[in-house]
Formats: structure tokens, C-alpha cells, sequence
């Protein structure tokens, strides 16, 4: 998707600025957005790249640095956390080698905390990307890990 | 007829009209109610929560600068409850604050230190949990310093709302807010025009003009040095406030002989090359009219609405005149004329400028004012506050000091250059000019009232020579802005525009006392055209020192020398192409 | 039997993707019938039920209605908050998975009653499911007619679109929500104006959650009086409950007003499993109260939620064991909000970061008598005076906590010596 189609989605009217933004973050390889597509951004929204800046920096889903080919976003919150979603992070932590806030060396894997995602019936949850994998354990993490491998090899 | 309102603050009886807000209500009772981020003339924001107070019946606690008065409400200002409010507060400011008072520029003049001396606080109950983040030192004009700010607010409304430019944001939420120029860029006329009216907002350090006091204390004590200075129009009717005076007292005579006490040879009045620039656009403007050059034509002595026209809208350059400021036509003279006359060696002379305004640093140090990279034609400008501190410095009783004359050969002026100083004063300086020299005849009245007041842009009809034309005057970028698009757009009705970036014009510019509101505009704006009513010249082209300067010097309007001294040249900054 | 499955009568009974379904099973009889009557019926028949929000608040949702139809605008908005961020709420993923022209048709009838002429349904990007079941929903209503042009044959345009999040709790306050929808950054407004006033690009805007919307046509379709007889005196008719924590049967349950949070933890949820005894409940979400053992004989009622001095009526209910350091769960909670906090007010912006410093010193067993008496000031204060509801709310388990687990607070204080 380049940025020209995905402008033209939306109607260049300043409201669709948030969601014109997550589409076509969640599109790119690196999750983010570059300053000259910031610029380009605002001015087809007719905005100053002031008010796109602090609305990239202001949602957890948009950003301007770079991130891996594959988000993972952890629950930390109490639902997920009683039911043991510690262990859910260790393993990640372990397998990946990093920590939340951080990017696996060869750039497949950013592991970040994201508040709860309303899936406390089936904690512990987590997403990778725009996939959200529920009733975690160990064992399903490492599969889901290798399954991500995998498709990328 | 307004309905009034009853309500009891304190228990006291209090009847004001209807849509009062509870801090207006308290205040008309004799009752300040702290506040902080609150700032009369911008939005309210509530952010700060310090004005809060208790309605009974209401859970939790209400902001007395957003909550309206209603009929029966019972409110309280000064419960234990309440002033444990706005302590905890103010002590969770402090604690993400760089609160190393006796080395800012703030200290005895920052509303947080005052807050913290109204509430009383002696102790601060948190940990300090300050990251400390970068000073952004990287333009002439502002120096903005991220760990003073208590993210109020105030200068992103002036500068989203009142200027149209928003080069300001919040970035990130939460406590990792940062006030900042898009992508945690430095402030730089890559965005900012330098307009200063986020100095002059910001209650704390966190953005502050450039000091360059310590640089004109030492050249006042070089005995090498030629030390003189201007005064633009408006200082005049706004020095007086930084010492202690009512705004818009006229001030002249007291500031020149101030300026002479501090050090400076020479006392000079920016008002004489204002009369200069009226002759020298006024000429151009006949110039363009009759012999089908760019039209709209529009002024160009307010730096910020350069900086802003350079960055925002090249492509209407050409219609700026290609006149120089009064300051910088001012430095040049200074170098060349006044130097040659007093026979004087330019490297020495030293040029200081005293400007209600902070845009005017960033214009003296363009490389193309001056003759060489380091012989600029104004070395140091000096805001309003900045001279008002020297003063401060050296003690000086301003009040008892006698009135002194500016000095020649630049002290004859007029009232059209007085004017100026306000938004339409340049429109009129010039119309009267321009008036009588095409008509060939004098004005009957010399008062253009429509081009006057605190409208955001105002028109004006001339009859020059048989022919209407269309004039404007626009005040505020955002005003500027609506200007810029119709003439990008070809939809410009107008002949001739005045703009000017400050609200009121530089009376109201960034580099102003701190507390300036509407009425404290107002205040300076009535008495320039008190001093202009009151002057025995009030015709740029009647000023018998300007004739002398082209007979003398520069020869005539628009000749060879006029252009290599008084015009410049502008510059697209195409910042994304 | 203590459920009692009105909103949720549909729930894993129907194809949530077919309105044929969701019409065989009396779906848009009540538009039908709202739209055969008067407009000031159905503001009657809202406000004979006494129905208040679902989303936490518990707001007289009449009072809403008739605020916004009282409007004399060309131009308003019905705004359906689906951004569901409290952490332990799952409830209206629930509704708008498995019934969601339930929703679409509350919206319906209450555009026709307050003269709306859009609808909006703010839905958080997480929830993958449910954008896309909703999203078919519209589609499938539009061509069915019951959005669009003219429905139901009447002078009555009303279409919904649907507006997605981008990561940002806060964007559940309503102010919040509509800045969002404007393209701006999650960050509250100055109030008053009130969103019936002045809401979604300055036009009057009546906002409510999910499961408020749901109610709408089963009130008309019972009658607003029937409803009433429903729940208790101050909180009438059915709550859906997200059950989650420590808890056997953790789910989505839906009980009248009035069933003790015992009843649904033992015979809804099974208890708590793994023979661990219940330590403590967090009600509401992350911004709800935390309550001992001996408090669970509470019903589940507006009113008594009141008491803990907070709006936490979104129903969702926390079950801790006795594995669950408090310390640690209220860290969680601070830490979840300092990090959704949108930084525009100071109480919130700068006491959170606070918070959780003091906080970390109980877990740490480092803390203070005074670390006590600040940590209580503060959470009072941020209560008092934060510009939303986050601020006002977060606090809510620390004074909770105060009240109810006094002595655990005492037992991490490094000494008694102040």
C-alpha cells in the first residue's frame, strides 16, 4: 500500500487524520512513519505537521520510530497478571532475548506492554500485529514464536 | 438587560450578572482567587486546577475560572480542604520543575514562584522527579528551556489560535509531555517566525526572549566602541511599565535621558527612519501603481510577518516592498551617513535597537543587513523588557528623571512615524504621504479612523488621482494568513496592505512587559495617537530632516544609493520541496 | 436462577452476521413500533424506565435524550462509545460479537427520538471482531433499510459510521472520544459545555455506551414501566457483568440490579479455583474500588457503588486470591493510568508519577508514616480536582484501600518512627 492510495482512502478531511494514520502504519513493514510522510500527510489533510506530530506521538498504535515486522503487545494489567501473564512475558523475554520497549537485533520482533485488551475471559492474552491470541500458556507462545518465524523464512 | 445573579461566596452575598464565572464573581468581592494557567484574553484552559473551590453539594472540587455562577450556589474559596488542593499541587509542579530560582531569568517575575509564595508553601512533600531534557538554544530570538515548563498551555493557544501558525504542540501524553516544534525539532525559522508571544505569555522560564543585556553592558564599557541607540515607536508608550508605570504613559523625554544615564553616546529615534520608510514605500507604491508592478503591494517592516510570508507562502514575495524595517534602515544610516558625518570609523561605531518585539533579533542578524558578516547594520537588539531589566540593574529612579530631547542627527520626526507602533499606523503614515504627493494637495483631515482599532483586518478607500483604491490592514498571523491566501489565490481586492504580526501591532509585540492584555494594548495604542495628535509635524514627507538626509545623502527616493542601503531582499524558504 | 438474559438473550443463538436471524428473533420490531408513535413517547417511555448508563457512569440516560431532542439544530449526533479500554470490562465486546444490531437498532430509535441526523460508533482498534461484525451489521441495516434515506418510509435519514481507535484509554471519556473522532489527540475539554450542546464538531452529541444503547429497544418493546420493575429502586433493569481474575467460569453474565457480588462469584463464576481462598475484589475496572471478603454480601446497585466515592457501574468484577499482593495490583493499576493519562491536567499529569514512586516504597517495605499521609493526601487530591474521569477515578483503589486493608499499609512501613 503506498501512501498515495492510502491517502486517497480517506477523504482529505482532518477527522480521518487518526485512523488514515494506524491504516497505513499497520500496512508498513516498520510500524511507523517518516517525517516527509508526515509531511506529505498534513498537507493532504490540510493540517500543520504540528497537530500530526502530536497526534502520532499521542497514540499508542502510531509512532514515528521505527518498530519490527512483528508487534507483539503484551497485557500487563491486573485480569491478565492474576492469571499469570508473568509467566506469558518471561517466556518472551527469554525466547526473543529482549526486553519490553525493545527490537530483536535482525528486526522481527518488537515486544512492547499495551493496556488491557479486553479478552480478561480468556487471560492471558496478548497481540502480534492485528492478531489477538488469548488463553496463553508457555508452550503456545513458543509455537505461536516459531509459527511467526517461519512464515517470515 | 443582563440578569443578574445570586449566589454566596464565603458566605458573603454576591450579585453579579448572569454567565459570570466564579473567579470573576470572587475577584468583583475583593477575592483573588490563586490561579495559573488561567491568562485573561486566551481560552480557558483548567488545566493547572489551582483556582479550584468548593460548591456545596458538588463531590470533588470545581474550577472557579470555568465553572459559571448559578442562582443559589454557595461557594467556598479558602476550606483546609481546598488550600491542600492547590498545595499538592503546586508541590507536584515544583517537583517536576528546574526550580533553581536565582538562576533564571524568571526569578521575582514567574507566576509559579508567586503561586508557591501566595499558597505559603515552605516544604515539598514529593520526591523531585525532573528528567532533565535539552535546552533548545539554536535562534537568535527565543530561548526555550523544557525543564521550566509547567505545560499550562498558554503558549500553544497563542500560537494556534492567536497567531494561526502552531509551531507548538504537545508531544507524547501523560507525564512524558513535551511542548514542542514538530519532531521534537529546535525552534527555528524552519516553523517559527519568532513573534514572541509565547514569551510573552509563558508564566514561568520555559520560553523567554535571548538576553543579550551582558553583551550591551560590556560595549557601554569599551572605551573603543561608539555605543548609540534607537527607540522604536512603541517603547515610548511601554517602557514605563517596566517601571513601574500605568501602561500607555507617555514616556519619551524620561526614557532618552535613562538611556544616556546607562551609557549610551547617542539617544537615537527609530521614528526618523519610520518617516524614511513611509517616503521610500510610499514612492515604491506610486512606482508599482502607475507602471503595473506587483500589486497588492504589502509592507515589510514587521520581521515576523517576513519570517512568516519567507517560510509559509513564498510565492507572494514579490509583493512585499523591498523596503528595509525602520531598525535596519536606521543601522545603515548609522554606519554610512552618521559615520561619515561625525567622522567616525564604522567598525567602532555599536549599534543598539530597543523593540517592543523579539522577531527583530532574528532581523539584525541576517546576513544581508549589514555591510559585512561582521559589521552588521544593527549589532544588538534589545527587547522592551530586557532594557527595562538594565534599568532595573542600575537602579535608575525612573520617575524623577528630567525630560531630554532624542539626539540629531536623526531627533526630528513626526507624528506619522510615531504610529507605527500600532496596527494601521503604517497604512496611515503612508496614505498620508501618498495622498498628497499623487493628488497634489493636502489632506483635509489627517485622521484615517477606519484603518484604526483592534479589528482583525480593516479597509480603507483612497481616491488617489481619480482613482478608488482598496487598502487593508491586518494584525495577527492568523489575520496575515486570510491576507496571504487570497493573494495566492488572485483574489486580492486590495492596492496596498499593512501587516503586521503582533495583536495591536507592536504594542503588542512579543518582547513587551509581562501581564499584557487587551486593555494594556489598548492603553499603549490611544496614547501613540495622543503623541501623534500632539506633534507640530504628523507628514513623513514634511520632515525637513528626511529632505536634508536625500538632499545631503541618498540623493532621492528609490536612486541608486536608497536602494543599496534602505531595500532588501527576501527569501523562499521552500521548506518541503 | 439468578441470570437473567435479556440483553444477552440472543447470545450464541443467533449468527451475528445475519439479520434475518436477529429480525426472526423480534430484532427492529421495536424501531417499528417507536417509529409508528410520537417522538416524545419514547423520551417518556426512557425516562418512565429510569435507565441509567452502562458505561460506568450510571447518568439518567432520559435526561440525555431529552437535552439533546430539546436541540433546535440542523445538525446532531447519536455517538456509540465502544472503546471498552477499563482494564477487566469485555462486556460490550460481548454485545457487538454476538448481537449487534441490538446496538445499531437503540441508535436507531434514539436518533428518531432526539431528531439525530448521524450516528457514530467509536470503536477501539483492538478489537479486531467486533469492528468487523459491526461493520457487516451497518452494511447488512443499510440494505435492509433501517439506515439510510427515508427508513421505514418516514422523513427520517439516519446512517451510522463507524470510527476506530488508535490505542488510547482515555479516548473512552466522552469528550475524549469525540476530540478522537475530530482527528485530534485524545484530550478532554473544558466542561461545561456539555456534549448535548456542544459536542462532535461543536454540534449537539449524545453520547452512550454499548450496552446503554442495547437497553433502548428493549425498553420499548417492554414498556418503560415494565423495565422499571426490574433491579432495584435506583438501578433498574439488567447489568452485564465481566467476570474475570481468580475465577472458575470467567465470562460475561447478565443479572438484575440488586444480586449480591457473592451470589455471581460463587454461583455464576465457581468460585476460585485451584482451592485458593479470595483474598479480594476489584468492581468496575482499574478505576473501581477494591473490597475485602466481608463486603462481598453487597448487591450490585448504582447507589452502593456510590459509597466507595466513584462511578465504577460498568460492572465488571475482579477476583483476587490470597496469592495477590495489594501492593502490587494497585502499582499495576497506577502504572496502567500514568501511562493512558493524556498529560493535560497537572493533579493527574504529575501525581501519578508520584503515586507510583510511593507506591513502589510499599512494595519495597521502605515506605514511611509520612509516605502514608502522602500517599492518602495525593489520591485524595487527584480525586478532587483531575479534569476527567481518569484522574477522578484512578485513585479510587488507593482509597479503597486505605479504608478496607488499613493495616497492610502499616505492615510495609519501614518503622513506626515518623
Amino acid at each position: 500500500m503506498t501512501l498515495e492510495s492510502m491517502i486517497q482512502k480517506y477523504p482529505a478531511s482532518p477527522e480521518y487524520l487518526v485512523e488514515a494514520l494506524r491504516d497505513y502504519q499497520m500496512a508498513k513493514n516498520d510500524h511507523s512513519v517518516t517525517e516527509s510522510e508526515i509531511v506529505k500527510i498534513a498537507k493532504y489533510f490540510n493540517v500543520t505537521e504540528s497537530k500530526v506530530c502530536s497526534v502520532v506521538s499521542f497514540y499508542s498504535f502510531l509512532s514515528e520510530k521505527p518498530k519490527g515486522r512483528y508487534v507483539i503487545r503484551i497485557c500487563r494489567d491486573v485480569p491478565c497478571f492474576v492469571n499469570k501473564s508473568e509467566s506469558i512475558l518471561k517466556t518472551l523475554e527469554t525466547r526473543l532475548g529482549i526486553k519490553p520497549g525493545e527490537t530483536t537485533p535482525d528486526g522481527l520482533f518488537t515486544l512492547e506492554y499495551t493496556g488491557c485488551l479486553g479478552q480478561c475471559d480468556h487471560a492471558p492474552a496478548f497481540r502480534i500485529n492485528d492478531m489477538t491470541y488469548v488463553d496463553l500458556t508457555p508452550d503456545k507462545v513458543k509455537a505461536i514464536l516459531s509459527e511467526y518465524r517461519e512464515e517470515k523464512s | 438587560m443582563k440578569m443578574m445573579v445570586n449566589l454566596k461566596i464565603n458566605n458573603i452575598d454576591v450579585t453579579v450578572p448572569e454567565n459570570t464565572t466564579i473567579l470573576d464573581a470572587a475577584k468583583a468581592y475583593n477575592i483573588s482567587i490563586p490561579t495559573l494557567c488561567y491568562y485573561p484574553d486566551l481560552r480557558i484552559n483548567s488545566d493547572c486546577r489551582i483556582c479550584s473551590v468548593e460548591i456545596v453539594g458538588k463531590k470533588g472540587l470545581s474550577t472557579s475560572c470555568s465553572t459559571i455562577v448559578q442562582e443559589g450556589m454557595q461557594v467556598k474559596t479558602h476550606t483546609p480542604r481546598v488550600i491542600n488542593a492547590r498545595k499538592t499541587i503546586t508541590e507536584l509542579l515544583l517537583a517536576n520543575h528546574d526550580a533553581d530560582c536565582t538562576a533564571c531569568a524568571k526569578n521575582m517575575n514567574c507566576e509559579l514562584q508567586k503561586l508557591a509564595n501566595v499558597l505559603g508553601i515552605d516544604e515539598n512533600r514529593f520526591e523531585r522527579v525532573l528528567e532533565v531534557r535539552p535546552i533548545d538554544d539554536h535562534n537568535p530570538s527565543l530561548l526555550r528551556n523544557p525543564n521550566r515548563c509547567i505545560k499550562c498551555g498558554r503558549c500553544i493557544d497563542v500560537c494556534r489560535n492567536i497567531q494561526g501558525v502552531n509551531v507548538l504542540e504537545p508531544l507524547n501524553r501523560g507525564h512524558e509531555i513535551i511542548i514542542s516544534p514538530p519532531f521534537g525539532k529546535y525552534l527555528t525559522d524552519e516553523f517559527c517566525t519568532f513573534c514572541g508571544q509565547c514569551s510573552s505569555v509563558c508564566p514561568v522560564g520555559a520560553i523567554i526572549e535571548k538576553d543579550e543585556t551582558a553583551a550591551v553592558w560590556n560595549v557601554l564599557h569599551d572605551p573603543q566602541k561608539h555605543v548609540i541607540v534607537q527607540v522604536a515607536p512603541a517603547i515610548r508608550v511601554s517602557l514605563g511599565e517596566e517601571l513601574g508605570q500605568k501602561a500607555g504613559t507617555i514616556v519619551t523625554g524620561k526614557l532618552v535621558s535613562a538611556l544616556k544615564l546607562l551609557g549610551f553616546t547617542k539617544v537615537f529615534d527609530t521614528d526618523f527612519t519610520a518617516d524614511l520608510t513611509i517616503i521610500e514605500e510610499g514612492n515604491e507604491l506610486i512606482k508599482r501603481i502607475t507602471t503595473g508592478g506587483v500589486l497588492p503591494m504589502i509592507t515589510s517592516c514587521c520581521p515576523g510577518w517576513i519570517n512568516f510570508a519567507e517560510t509559509y507562502y513564498p510565492e507572494i514575495l514579490d509583493h512585499l516592498s523591498s523596503c528595509k524595517s525602520p531598525q535596519q534602515m536606521f543601522g545603515a544610516l548609522a554606519k554610512t551617513y552618521y559615520a561619515q558625518k561625525e567622522n567616525i570609523d564604522p567598525a567602532t561605531i555599536f549599534v543598539v535597537s530597543i523593540m517592543p518585539c523579539t522577531a527583530k533579533k532574528y532581523e539584525a542578524k541576517r546576513p544581508e543587513m549589514g555591510s559585512t558578516e561582521n559589521n552588521l547594520d544593527v549589532d544588538v537588539v534589545l527587547t522592551t523588557r530586557e532594557i527595562g531589566k538594565m534599568l532595573r540593574q542600575m537602579g535608575v529612579e525612573f520617575e524623577n528623571l528630567p525630560e531630554t530631547e532624542f539626539d540629531e542627527p536623526f531627533g526630528k520626526t513626526t507624528g506619522a512615524a510615531a504610529i507605527f507602533g500600532t496596527t494601521g499606523g503604517v497604512m496611515e503614515a503612508a496614505l498620508r504621504t501618498v495622498y498628497e504627493i499623487v493628488n497634489k494637495k493636502p489632506l483635509e483631515s489627517l485622521d484615517f479612523m477606519e484603518v484604526r482599532g483592534m479589528e482583525g483586518i480593516k479597509e480603507a478607500s483612497v481616491n488617489l488621482g481619480g482613482k478608488i483604491v482598496k487598502v487593508a490592514v491586518a494584525h495577527t498571523l492568523a489575520n496575515a494568513k486570510k491576507i496571504a491566501e487570497q493573494i495566492k489565490n488572485n483574489e486580492s481586492p486590495y492596492a496596498f496592505i499593512e501587516v503586521m504580526c503582533c495583536p495591536g501591532g507592536c504594542i503588542g509585540g512579543g518582547g513587551q512587559s509581562y501581564g499584557t492584555t487587551s486593555k494594556t494594548r489598548k492603553d499603549r495604542l490611544a496614547s501613540l495617537y495622543t503623541v501623534d495628535a500632539a506633534m507640530p509635524l504628523r507628514k513623513s514627507h514634511e520632515n525637513p530632516d528626511i529632505n536634508k538626509l536625500y538632499a545631503d545623502f541618498l540623493g532621492s527616493p528609490l536612486a541608486k544609493l536608497s536602494h543599496e542601503l534602505l531595500h532588501t531582499k527576501y527569501k523562499a524558504k521552500h521548506r518541503h520541496q | 436462577m439468578i441470570e437473567k438474559k435479556i440483553i444477552s438473550k440472543r447470545f450464541d443463538k443467533i449468527d451475528p452476521y445475519s439479520i434475518a436471524d436477529y429480525i426472526a428473533t423480534g430484532g427492529y420490531k421495536s424501531l417499528a413500533k417507536a417509529m409508528a408513535g410520537q417522538r416524545i413517547n419514547i423520551l417518556s417511555e426512557v425516562e418512565k424506565s429510569r435507565l441509567r448508563g452502562r458505561g460506568g457512569a450510571g447518568f439518567p440516560v432520559a435526561i440525555k435524550m431529552m437535552a439533546l431532542a430539546k436541540e433546535a439544530a440542523l445538525v446532531k449526533y447519536i455517538v456509540c462509545n465502544a472503546d471498552e479500554g477499563e482494564p477487566g470490562n469485555f462486556k460490550d465486546r460481548a454485545i457487538m460479537e454476538k448481537d449487534p444490531h441490538s446496538i445499531l437498532e437503540g441508535m436507531i430509535i434514539t436518533a428518531y427520538a432526539t431528531r439525530a441526523t448521524k450516528g457514530y460508533i467509536y470503536i477501539r482498534c483492538e478489537y479486531d471482531k467486533p469492528i468487523e461484525i459491526m461493520r457487516h451489521a451497518v452494511e447488512e441495516a443499510r440494505k435492509n433499510h433501517f439506515l439510510g434515506q427515508k427508513i421505514d418510509k418516514i422523513d427520517f435519514d439516519f446512517d451510522i459510521e463507524i470510527r476506530l481507535g488508535a490505542g488510547s484509554y482515555v479516548c473512552g471519556e466522552e469528550f475524549a472520544l469525540l476530540e478522537s473522532i475530530e482527528g485530534k489527540t485524545g484530550r478532554t475539554r473544558v466542561k461545561p459545555p456539555f456534549p448535548t450542546s456542544v459536542g462532535l464538531f461543536g454540534k449537539p452529541t449524545e453520547i452512550n455506551n454499548v450496552e446503554t444503547f442495547a437497553n433502548i429497544p428493549v425498553i420499548i418493546g417492554m414498556g418503560g414501566d415494565e423495565f422499571a420493575k426490574i433491579g432495584t429502586k435506583s438501578s433498574t433493569g439488567t447489568k452485564l457483568l465481566s467476570l474475570s481474575g481468580n475465577v472458575n467460569n470467567k465470562g460475561v453474565y447478565e443479572i438484575p440490579f440488586g444480586v449480591p457480588i457473592k451470589t455471581v462469584i460463587d454461583e455464576l463464576g465457581g468460585g476460585v479455583p485451584d482451592s485458593r481462598a479470595l483474598k479480594m475484589v476489584q468492581l468496575g475496572g482499574a478505576c473501581g474500588p477494591i473490597i475485602p471478603r466481608y463486603l462481598l454480601d453487597m448487591i450490585i446497585d448504582f447507589d452502593r457503588f456510590d459509597e466507595f466515592e466513584s462511578k465504577t457501574g460498568s460492572g465488571a468484577i475482579i477476583v483476587m486470591d490470597d496469592r495477590c499482593d495489594i501492593f502490587d495490583i494497585l502499582l499495576r493499576n497506577v502504572t496502567f493510568f500514568k501511562h493512558e493519562s493524556c498529560g493535560k491536567c497537572a493533579p493527574c499529569r504529575e501525581g501519578h508519577n508520584q503515586l507510583e514512586r510511593l507506591l513502589r516504597k510499599f512494595v519495597d517495605r521502605k515506605a514511611t508514616i509520612t509516605d502514608l499521609i502522602s500517599i492518602e493526601s495525593l489520591a485524595r487530591v487527584m480525586h478532587q480536582t483531575s479534569l476527567c474521569g481518569l484522574g477522578q477515578t484512578s485513585p479510587t483503589s488507593i482509597i479503597s484501600t486505605l479504608r478496607y486493608f488499613r493495616d497492610d499499609y502499616i505492615d510495609r512501613l519501614e518503622s513506626l518512627e515518623v
